[in-house]
């Protein structure tokens, strides 16, 4: 008697978890494994011996040692500062803590054009030092967030057990309290880890032509040289190392969440003593973040604000102005928001339906953070290569940029919100249930009200990912659908006083949209349960 | 009037609930009565249509509703941990069923405001649900629970997450609520007071299987097995003897004799609850208190005899070790064919 809606059920089931699946099948696997194809199949048989090629040419090999130990480097200077930092921020209530910790994690969503372009004001690009730097001005919010949060979520009651039993601050610091969050501080170090192996801009824009890691030599072998086979080679070598990373970040996460769920409250710093502590661990993390955006801001007002007032104008050699670049940038971040929450939240909802079998969930889980790891630049090349032909003809089409971008996007929406959706009490479900709300109605009514906070975090974040999303858009934008963080590069590359205002004046708008979508973000946040999108 | 016929849940492996047959007539209130893990919580909510049957029927009246969905089922829930929506104030929460039956607005706030007054909540409707004390929020759970009108109501160990000492007047306070709403109503606990208090029928599972079911002081007088006697209360216990005489046969126990349950035996089983054998000097079986506990009005002693342990209360604190003489209700006795 009730069959019709027991299929209907099943159909949407189906599309739940089907349309996001085939989005990332058409979108990513299709392109991704067309470039992976070209570059190891020769006459019909898989060839290897690209990878064996690179890894016999030095300066290839040199090329992934750089990688390596960059990122490696990248990730202690970000620990280093960022420790402290969090530290002080988990520990102690001040006033305008709120503040600090929205200035310091907003940095992660910064697009990396912009950020590249502050320290270039600072005129150390072309070093090391500036890569390295840069890398840890993104990252020290991860660090913040990932370890803030388990810092806080530690059961208090070990560390006074071992104050009881005589062990001071800081053998307390060391014997109880570092060894609980050891687990997330790995996983926070293989998201920074992998964070600085796969950095585009930050190198494209700041390491100059003495700088290469895997991800600018996949963009130069592709772009420039048009050696397909050699840019596979390095993806699928970027590929390893980058499910080796996230493995043992979910193994790290695993444990974590084994945790118990404990109450670590703030205290307000005592004596002056403990003032000066939270003072010193703050100031670097503080510095690192706070001169480059405030000297970008005022080289942006350079020459009486010269690139503001030129905004509207279209420069010479350019298919349109700077304003319609900002133009497009917002609409493009509105299409790739919409899809990217849709079918987020959609996936997101069939991994965390009650009775969903737990293989089949993670291994969805797992398949959606992929493009987390896989080259935006291989992405973007791949888009290139497929979608030329009908039906997917898309090259000239507007809508390959917002679809690009959600897909980038899309992992940090399933994060976000599958964290949240776990967290609801089954019973909530079944009483509604009970109280006779169909299937849908409980959606609507249990799951979409806490799910609510937590995607409007998520779309405010994917908003911001597609503002500032360079690597691939850099391969599919044409001159008409140039984003912002493509022309802050063009102007960058091209000489002259006039270019360089306009960069700085673009980078520090983008750089308030951004921030005012991380501090509303911070805003919810902090009222609701949701899950981090780090 | 509820029917289950021989209903089984099984996890895999692992029967939970084992062919378990019960009704609930019209305007009764039975209490299923068994230990954690008996498989009851899993009965209740194979009853409501939230977890899958293996086999055996669900049935309202003349309607098989084994195979409807549990929101089309109209049987109301209270969840023991009351499982309020957070995000809703309390007549949110009240309301919630009527606004799935699409009753109007006005109807809604009537029907909320008239369950609000039965639990004694009047005035509550837009607090939040969270800052409502643990026996307000069960209060809040029963009015949503009962405000569609459901044709069962069901309650999962509807005390156990108050305090104790407001127990007794929460039970006391539900049951006029229940009868009030003259609702067919099923309820789960662990615990005998709540049970016997509230019920009119009780069915003590034991291992997923109905070990006693019947009308509540039936039971209580006459639990038919030692399992069933033991979860009642039974303390103190032996098999004695069965003699036959003209009068019929009796137990003869060192209190005296008792009719036999089942002339056919050769032994009896006898069973006392701690409050139904009491030190006092005029009883005519005497021991010594190996250990004494204090519960407040009353004293709970360990005794050895002649005849074994037992189990026996007083008014005063007997010395250890010292000798008492011990006296039964022997009207209150257990007596089960052994």
């Amino acid at each position: 008697m009730i069959v019709a809606p027991r299929i209907y059920r099943r159909v949407g089931r189906a599309l739940l978890v089907g349309a996001p699946l085939v989005f990332l099948g058409v979108f990513f696997l299709w392109p991704v494994g067309a470039i992976l194809g070209r570059g190891l199949s020769a006459h019909g048989t898989i060839d290897l011996s690209p990878i064996t090629e690179v890894l016999r040419d030095p300066s290839l090999r040199g090329v992934v040692l750089f990688t390596i130990w960059q990122a490696a480097l990248s990730t202690l200077v970000t620990l280093a500062i960022a420790l402290p930092a969090t530290a002080a921020l988990s520990r102690f209530r001040f006033r305008g803590r709120g503040l600090i910790v929205a200035a310091l994690t907003m940095p992660f969503v910064l697009p990396t054009v912009v950020v590249a372009t502050a320290f270039r004001g600072l005129g150390i690009q072309g070093s090391l030092l500036a890569i390295v730097v840069a890398h840890a001005f993104f990252n020290v919010a991860i660090v913040v967030r990932v370890v803030g949060a388990s810092w806080v979520s530690l059961d208090r009651r070990e560390a006074d057990a071992a104050r009881t039993l005589g062990a001071g601050p800081v053998r307390t610091l060391t014997w109880i309290t570092l060894p609980a969050l050891r687990p997330a501080i790995v996983a926070a170090s293989s998201i920074v880890y992998l964070f600085c192996f796969t950095s585009f801009g930050v190198i494209l824009v700041l390491g100059g032509p003495r700088f290469a890691t895997l991800e600018t030599e996949i963009y130069r072998q592709t772009a420039q040289l048009l050696d397909l086979r050699t840019a596979a080679a390095l993806s699928i070598l970027q590929l390893v190392a980058v499910v080796a990373a996230l493995l043992i970040a979910g193994r790290a996460t695993g444990h974590a969440r084994r945790q118990i769920i404990g109450s670590q409250f703030r205290h307000p710093p005592r004596a002056g003593r403990e003032r000066l502590v939270v003072a010193i661990a703050l100031s670097p993390a503080l510095v690192l973040v706070g001169i480059p955006l405030l000297d970008l801001v005022r080289r942006s007002f350079a020459h009486d604000a010269a690139g503001y007032r030129h905004l509207s104008e279209t420069p010479l050699g350019a298919a349109s102005s700077s304003l319609h670049a900002l133009g497009t940038s917002l609409e493009v971040a509105t299409a790739a928001t919409a899809i990217a929450v849709v079918l987020g939240l959609a996936l997101a909802t069939s991994v965390t339906r009650p009775g969903q079998r737990s293989r089949s969930a993670r291994f969805a889980e797992l398949f959606v953070v992929l493009p987390l790891g896989v080259s935006a630049v291989t992405v973007g090349f791949g888009f290139l290569i497929v979608f030329d032909t009908p039906p997917l003809d898309l090259r000239t089409s507007w809508w390959i940029i917002p679809i690009a971008h959600a897909l980038v996007a899309l992992p940090f929406v399933v994060r976000a919100t599958v964290p949240a959706l776990r967290a609801i009490d089954p019973h909530q479900r079944e009483a509604a249930a009970l109280l006779g709300a169909r299937p849908t109605q409980v959606w609507r009514e249990i799951d979409l009200r806490v799910v609510a906070r937590a995607a409007g975090v998520a779309a405010g974040f994917a908003f911001a990912i597609s503002l500032g999303e360079f690597g691939a858009t850099l391969f599919i934008v044409r001159p008409e659908t140039t984003t912002v963080p493509v022309a802050i590069f063009r102007f960058l590359s091209h000489p002259g006083a006039t270019n360089v205002d306009q960069a700085m004046a673009l980078a520090t708008i983008l750089m308030a949209i951004t921030g005012l979508i991380a501090l509303a973000g911070e805003r919810f946040h902090r009222v609701g349960r949701t899950g981090s999108v780090l | 009037m509820l029917t289950v016929g021989n209903v089984s849940v099984r996890y895999g492996s692992t029967i939970a609930v084992d062919g378990v047959d019960l009704t609930v007539l019209d305007g009764e209130i039975v209490a299923v009565l068994g230990p954690s893990g008996s498989g009851k919580t899993s009965l209740l909510r194979a009853i409501a249509g939230l977890e899958p049957i293996s086999s055996g029927t669900v049935r309202w009246n003349d309607l098989d509703v084994t195979n409807v969905a549990a929101h089309r089922r109209d049987f109301g829930l209270m969840f023991q941990d009351h499982a309020l929506f957070g995000h809703r104030d309390v007549l949110g929460n009240v309301n919630f069923g009527l606004r799935m039956r699409n009753e109007s607005r006005n109807r809604q706030i009537a029907r909320s405001v008239e369950m609000l007054a039965l639990v004694g909540l009047s005035g509550y409707e837009h607090r939040s649900v969270d800052q409502l004390s643990g026996g307000e929020q069960q209060r809040v759970a029963l009015a949503r629970a009962l405000a569609p009108a459901p044709r069962l109501l069901m309650l999962d160990e509807p005390l156990a997450s108050v305090d104790r000492e407001r127990r007794q007047q929460l039970a006391t306070e539900l049951h006029r609520i229940i009868r009030a709403s003259a609702t067919p109503t099923l309820l789960v606990t662990h615990d005998l007071d709540e049970a016997f208090t509230l019920a009119d029928s009780v069915v003590i599972l034991d291992r997923g299987h109905v070990e006693r079911a019947g009308n509540a002081r039936d039971v209580w007088r006459n639990p038919g097995s030692i399992t069933a006697a033991r979860f009642l209360g039974v303390a103190s216990e032996w098999t004695f003897t069965i003699h036959g005489s003209i009068e019929g046969s009796t137990v003869i126990t060192p209190w005296g004799p008792i009719p036999a349950p089942d002339a056919t035996q050769r032994q009896a089983w006898v069973g006392f609850r701690p409050v139904d054998l009491r030190i006092d000097r005029a009883g005519p079986v005497d021991g010594t208190v190996r250990a004494t506990w204090f519960r407040g009005d009353h004293f709970v002693s360990e005794i050895d005899t002649a005849f074994g342990p037992l189990t026996a209360v007083s008014r005063t604190s007997p010395d250890l070790h010292s000798k008492v003489s011990i006296a039964a209700d022997l009207d209150a006795a257990v007596v089960l064919g052994a």
